[in-house]
């Protein structure tokens, strides 16, 4: 029962929904601050480089190796994070030319491959790689066992961000704070909320969730460096906080179903089944276009969380 | 803790040399980054500059080849100029690119035997068409349900992607080579002959149609936008939405009708590979290219200002030009992207300098805020 194809395919959206879920958890928290960072991307790759870079210098045992490889990571994209969030914070720069700067600044054919390159990077493989930990001994338990209890320690970690990212959006006060300044910075401003400081943090902490996300490429799902490693995930990802309406747990959900939709054409070439992969692959897109229309009419703006300042720089004399 | 804060604070005057000092400054604010870069990690600065350099603009034939690298790059700039403006992000270039080089490789395989004229001008037409029909789709969404532009547009750039993928690799479709060989390495049917765009020659330059249309095609975006009532009140629209509403413009119209003349334009820039470059559908070169991004990057430095695109897209191009040219186990690769983002990021972050000055104030023990609760 646990081989037929259903399981398979769960498992595998488990697998490669996480890095999509670990960035889009990161994009909330910068959106829900009010910056739309379009960075992602590049964000992703720099996180997938030094993580990896990381894994084939540390010295010892993966114990040691990976979770050291990943902080590196989530280091590396928090400080790309940090460069966008002086560009649009600080110097109020365009959010959008400037997400898409850092894209191209970090990205496939940016400093990520120059790291690659001139680390020699892509020579070998992973001599560390995060792979499947029986949970709680449920492995073989029937069709949840292969689908959530065989994975790696890093889908395990990204239950608990769903979690903590969730409850300190709606149950804390920074958490509510943030949101107070995504929504209306004047009035947060006002509160004596530092608008400026909020931002940053959230950017930044986005930014290393990206880069934990982009090290679930390197470290675990396909643990080797080649250029644009993330083949495009950072733009998923943009598009699942919109799909996931700006909710910590809808991301869980929405990252599984991208995922399945990314992982079932592979799965059912490797059966034999012939299919058109571009209709599962553009499904994703065209649902977060539909989603967004739905967002974006009258009814449901007033229900679901679109942030109300995204993108807008916060300029206190101009209030 | 309290760390010296950086206030900004704006201009009393206008000073008319920051225009050209800050731009200038950001410059060598970047190169010198690029330079440390390249120093941290083993190259030599100055020689590795002086080889892009050689190789982007001095080289036997290296304009040749940046003309080439800058012809599409001039094409999704000034798509991005023309809707950025409005304040209209369309960032769909990439994906109107794509559908502009279906358009037209299907009109050319169609129009099969006709003259060159006849090919050149079905093929532009049909390009820009297509393009403008795929940016008409986040154009008509923004106007009439009020969905943002930014997000619509990148999906859709995924979505013609996969479009094209399934052209070319998944079908048999009326752009695919189905000759025995084709359907063993799937790739584009070849464009007749005809349908190859002229080459003007200046000294030993090639300069390909397509850049020639895209100088006049900026001719034509500026004339709109600085003599005519439409570019008056797409600057109006821009600035003050609410302004243009009160004032009677027809604010929705206007905003399909920019979206679709930036999608046409990045559309003849799909036009243009087929017929200047590549004379076939090459879906994965188009993919691998990611022109309309560039050219987003294009229209930023450039200011949206059309004639500044076509410039800043040689200079670029002559970049991406030498990057390609110089790839190989001694020059460090993704170093033009880096250089690009730098460049930007220096630029976008200088533009404030013009109208803002920064105040560093240090922190008065007694003027010290109470903490807010972090």
């Amino acid at each position: 029962m646990n081989s037929s194809i259903v399981v398979v395919v769960l498992a595998a959206a488990v697998a490669y929904g996480t890095p999509l879920l670990y960035a889009a958890l990161g994009e909330l928290l910068a959106e829900r601050s009010g910056v739309l960072n379009l960075g992602v991307e590049g964000m992703m790759l720099v996180g997938a480089v030094m993580g990896f870079l990381a894994v084939q210098h540390i010295g010892g045992s993966s114990v040691v190796a990976l979770p050291l490889s990943v902080a590196v990571a989530a280091v590396a994209g928090g400080l790309a994070a940090l460069l966008l969030a002086f560009l649009v914070v600080t110097l109020r720069a365009n959010q959008i030319v400037s997400g898409l700067a850092l894209t191209i600044l970090a990205g496939a054919a940016g400093l990520s491959s120059y790291i690659g390159n001139d680390f020699n990077l892509a020579d070998n493989p992973a001599r560390h790689s995060f792979g499947p930990v029986n949970a709680f001994g449920l492995e073989d338990v029937p069709i949840a066992g292969p689908v959530l209890f065989a994975q790696s320690w890093l889908v395990y970690a990204s239950w608990v961000c769903v979690i903590a990212v969730g409850l300190y959006l709606s149950r804390t006060r920074p958490g509510l704070n943030v949101r107070a300044v995504g929504e209306a910075p004047a009035a947060a401003d006002s509160m004596g909320i530092g608008v400026a400081r909020y931002r940053y943090v959230h950017t930044v902490v986005g930014g290393a969730f990206a880069g934990v996300g982009g090290a679930c490429f390197s470290v675990a799902l396909t643990p080797q460096w080649v250029d644009g490693l993330t083949g495009g995930a950072g733009w998923i990802a943009i598009a699942l906080v919109i799909f996931a309406f700006w909710r910590a747990d809808l991301c869980l959900v929405g990252a599984y179903v991208f995922g399945a939709f990314s992982a079932l054409p592979l799965i059912l070439q490797a059966r034999g089944v012939t299919i058109t992969p571009q209709l599962f692959q553009a499904l994703p897109y065209v649902m977060t276009i539909l989603v967004l229309v739905l967002v974006s009419s009258g009814l449901g703006r007033r229900r679901l969380g679109a942030p109300a300042s995204l993108g807008v720089p916060y300029v206190r004399e101009e209030r | 803790m309290t760390f010296p804060e950086i206030r900004i604070e704006k201009r009393l005057k206008r000073r008319r040399w920051l225009l050209v000092a800050v731009p200038l400054g950001s410059l060598v604010v970047a190169h010198l980054a690029i330079a440390l870069i390249l120093q941290a990690t083993g190259h030599p600065p100055v020689e590795t500059f002086r080889r892009l350099f050689d190789a982007a603009y001095l080289a036997d034939g290296a304009l040749t080849s940046t003309l080439i690298s800058a012809t599409p790059l001039a094409f999704t700039g000034l798509a991005a100029a023309v809707a950025f403006r409005m304040r209209l992000f369309n960032i769909g270039g990439e994906g109107q690119l794509y559908f502009g080089a279906i358009g037209a490789a299907g009109i050319a395989l169609l129009l099969a035997g006709q003259s060159t004229p006849v090919l050149i001008v079905a093929m532009v037409l049909g390009g820009a068409a297509f393009g403008a029909a795929w940016a008409a789709i986040p154009g008509l969404l923004r106007a009439f349900l009020n969905t943002n532009e930014i997000i619509t547009s990148l999906m859709l750039n995924y979505v013609a992607a996969l479009v094209l993928n399934y052209l070319i690799f998944d079908s048999l479709s009326y752009w695919r080579d189905t000759s025995p060989t084709g359907q063993v390495f799937p790739q584009g049917k070849y464009l007749p002959d005809a349908a190859t765009w002229p080459v003007t020659m200046a000294s030993s330059v090639e300069i390909p149609f397509g850049f020639v249309l895209a100088v006049a095609v900026a001719i034509g975006v500026w004339v709109l936008y600085s003599r005519t009532r439409f570019g008056f009140e797409t600057q109006v629209i821009g600035d003050s939405p609410r302004a243009a509403r009160y004032a009677g413009m027809r604010t929705r119209r206007k905003i399909v009708a920019v979206m679709c003349l930036s999608g046409a334009i990045a559309g003849i820039g799909g036009a243009s590979q087929d017929g200047d470059f590549r004379h076939v559908l090459d879906a994965k070169g188009l993919q691998q290219s990611n022109y309309g991004y560039t050219g987003i990057v294009v229209a930023a430095l450039a200011r949206y200002n059309p004639f500044a695109v076509v410039l800043v897209a040689f200079l670029l191009g002559g970049l991406q030009n030498a990057g390609f040219t110089l790839q190989g186990a001694d020059f460090p690769s993704g170093l033009v992207g880096v250089m690009q983002g730098l460049i930007l990021f220096a630029m976008l972050g200088g533009e404030l300098l013009v109208f803002y000055r920064l105040r560093i104030v240090r922190p008065a023990r007694r003027a010290a805020a109470p903490e807010t609760p972090a």
